[in-house]
């Protein structure tokens, strides 16, 4: 009996396992990042053929099957480089080359990465000054807000190469321009989920503030800004993504010196498209990395102040 | 409640406007600006005063004294604008003194109009005339400070240099807004969000599929995209096809994710409905879930417009044929002509909030049914 309920228990397992594995968002996410990479090869495969059929009539070749794709996949400048082209790319300028070296990515993804995060962090600042300021005066939040707000909606991205040549002209060159860009790009997200996180205390703790005969700025210590947190961090996650966009776009004016938005422009310039995969994929994982640590961050504060994550 | 508090703006502006009187405005022409002894403008200046002064000492709230301040402020404003071509040499204390009266005076005014509240007409109007009056007092500021310190035309052109430019060569911002905007911006928004909304609708019937594509949904819409854009420009040609097709990159996750959360915004109790209604997938699909899902279907909507005028735009820093905003506003850049490029920004802008307003008016169209929007009614 209890040896029939054991193998009884054991399919029973069998299915939840196989039936776990197949519901479990890990398995899903791998396969449709396989699927991906396999509609990559495919495609690459295809944009690739005619310039390699092209190629192989100059050469007087005529490959088989096999070989004509091992060549589509290792052109030297292909139209869309295979994955691996692009993997071998990113090992030769990532671990082989020294960080100093100025063809070495992380060199450039530092040089981004540095602009990225000082105007992330005084976008941030002043978003959340900002945002503390409208919530208090009435006059702003009539006057000021409804601009912030509709700045969301305006393609402010274009005054980048502006900004860089403006201050270049002023003699401001270097990081401080692009963190500028990417200050402006951070700090309207935060505004606007900040001055909504401010808000957001029930009416009745606000009340029972009152009763305590709390100061506006005890109140704003101890009830607002504990509340606007998780706000803070879901604005703050947009806000980096921007920021970082915001230093890529801002390296593009400059003449192409350094930073993976320079290494995307001179690729295009010189036809490198591995290059420009490269940096691609590097400006991706830097995206990537930036959002998740904000996570991390939302994660670790959230826990302390015991608030759960939802 | 704070309006008394806030009263010093009129007082202060009362002190400012005196010192005008006393100082002169120039170096130059010194003469003419102790104001008393001029014959209509002396009259002006004692109108202004006194209706600062009544505006100042009557509480807030009140018409007849928004009324009276609104026009000390708009007469201050016109005053300063109207000397201004006089001082712009060397403006002196006197006239810095009387920017700082107007903009006291416009502060004072916007606040007595944000303390109006409640419903109606009236305040509705007024929340409107708040955000504007504070747009013509930051633009008055501007056109005064960069024109009062001579600040170089590279640096920041004021307003007035930017209008100027933006009415004389109407013909050739609109070649670029119909390169940019009419052709890749719609092209590629309604490509994009056409094959987004699609791809959901597909994938939302394969379960595995869903919970694999939305992590990397939600992953790659918070990436860099416009960094396609120089691998568009090659595959695709310099005109507007390789734009239209960042845009469709850019717009199609965003659109994707959000019409997949969409269509399980449809509450089980509901689709358990449909189902002893004995409705099919299609049907439950199109008279339940789809509804249900409109609100999350235009948010992706409105935030796509601004991602698709952002890639047309940064795309044609890549490289386009001579015309394009983002063209222009690159070899502008170039030539240090900062008025064209600022009258491009603004055309960028008036097309995005335009754009983003298009889209919420359908929205409210299509869903007037939503509680976001029926509060308001009631």
């Amino acid at each position: 009996m209890s040896a029939a309920a054991a193998t009884v228990a054991d399919g029973a397992a069998a299915t939840g396992v196989v039936g776990r594995i197949l519901a479990s968002r890990f398995v899903a996410v791998t396969v449709v990042a396989v699927a991906i990479i396999a509609v990559w090869y495919v495609g690459a495969l295809l944009l690739n053929t005619p310039g390699e059929r092209e190629a192989d009539a100059r050469a007087h070749l005529q490959p088989g099957f096999s070989e004509f794709v091992q060549r589509a996949w290792n052109q030297s400048r292909p139209v869309l480089p295979s994955p691996h082209q692009v993997g071998v790319e990113l090992y030769k300028s990532v671990i082989l080359l020294p960080p100093t070296s100025k063809r070495s990515l992380v060199y450039h993804a530092w040089v981004t990465l540095s602009s990225t995060v000082v105007g992330f962090a005084i976008g941030t600042l002043l978003g959340i000054l900002l945002a503390a300021a409208i919530v208090h005066a009435r006059t702003l939040d009539r006057s000021l807000m409804p601009w912030i707000v509709s700045s969301q909606t305006v393609p402010i991205l274009a005054i980048a190469p502006m900004i860089i040549v403006v201050l270049a002209a002023i003699n401001i060159t270097g990081l401080l321009p692009k963190a500028i860009i990417s200050t402006y790009l951070s700090f309207f997200p935060v505004t606007v989920g900040m001055v909504k996180g401010l808000r957001s205390p029930d009416p009745m703790h606000v009340d029972i503030m009152h009763t305590y005969n709390a100061s506006r700025w005890q109140v704003f210590w101890k009830l607002r800004l504990p509340s606007a947190l998780p706000f803070l961090f879901v604005s703050m996650k947009v806000a980096v993504a921007a920021s970082l966009v915001g230093a890529i776009v801002g390296e593009l004016p400059t003449g192409a010196v350094a930073g993976l938005g320079a290494r995307l422009l001179t690729g295009s310039y010189y036809g490198q498209t591995v290059q420009m995969w490269a940096a691609l994929v590097v400006a991706s994982l830097l995206a990537g990395a930036l959002v998740g640590s904000v996570g991390i961050v939302q994660r670790i504060v959230l826990a302390r102040m015991g608030i759960a994550r939802r | 409640m704070s309006a008394q508090r806030d009263a010093w703006q009129a007082w202060a502006a009362l002190v400012c406007f005196v010192a005008a009187l006393a100082m002169p405005l120039t170096v130059a022409g010194g003469g003419q600006l102790y104001l008393l002894g001029g014959g209509t403008r002396s009259i002006l200046v004692a109108l202004i005063i006194l209706l600062a002064v009544v505006a100042a000492i009557r509480p807030a709230g009140r018409a007849v004294a928004d009324l009276l301040l609104a026009v000390a402020a708009v007469a201050t404003v016109a005053w300063a604008l109207i000397s201004l071509p006089k001082v712009e040499a060397r403006p002196e204390l006197g006239y810095w003194a009387l920017v700082a009266s107007a903009w006291l005076l416009c502060w004072r005014l916007v606040a007595n109009l944000s303390v109006v509240d409640g419903r109606g007409m009236r305040a509705r109007l007024l929340r409107i005339a708040v955000p504007v009056v504070f747009g013509l007092t930051v633009l008055f500021l501007w056109e005064v400070l960069v024109r009062g310190f001579a600040v170089s035309p590279v640096l920041l052109p004021p307003p007035s240099a930017v209008w100027a430019r933006l009415t004389g060569s109407v013909p050739l911002l609109f070649d670029d807004f119909r390169q940019t905007f009419l052709k890749a911006v719609l092209a590629g928004y309604a490509i994009g969000c056409g094959a987004g909304f699609i791809v959901a609708l597909l994938i939302d019937r394969v379960p595995f599929l869903k919970r694999g594509l939305l992590p990397i949904g939600n992953l790659v819409s918070a990436l860099p995209m416009v960094g396609i854009a120089p691998i568009m420009v090659m595959w695709f040609g310099f005109d507007w096809p390789s734009k239209a097709a960042v845009v469709v990159v850019m717009t199609f996750f965003p659109m994707l994710v959000n019409t997949v959360v969409g269509l399980d915004a449809a509450e089980r109790t509901e689709r358990d409905l449909m189902q002893t209604y004995a409705a099919d997938h299609r049907q439950t699909l199109i008279k339940l879930r789809l509804p249900a899902a409109l609100p999350f279907i235009f948010n992706g909507l409105k935030i796509n417009t601004t991602l698709a005028l952002i890639g047309a735009i940064v795309a044609e820093f890549f490289g386009t044929p001579i015309v394009g905003m983002g063209f222009r506003i690159s070899t502008a850049v170039g030539r240090l002509s900062i008025d064209m490029v600022w009258a491009e920004i603004a055309v960028a802008a008036l097309a995005g909030s335009a754009f983003y307003g298009v889209m919420a008016l359908v929205e409210r169209a299509c869903t007037f049914w939503h509680p976001s929007f029926r509060t308001r009614v009631n």
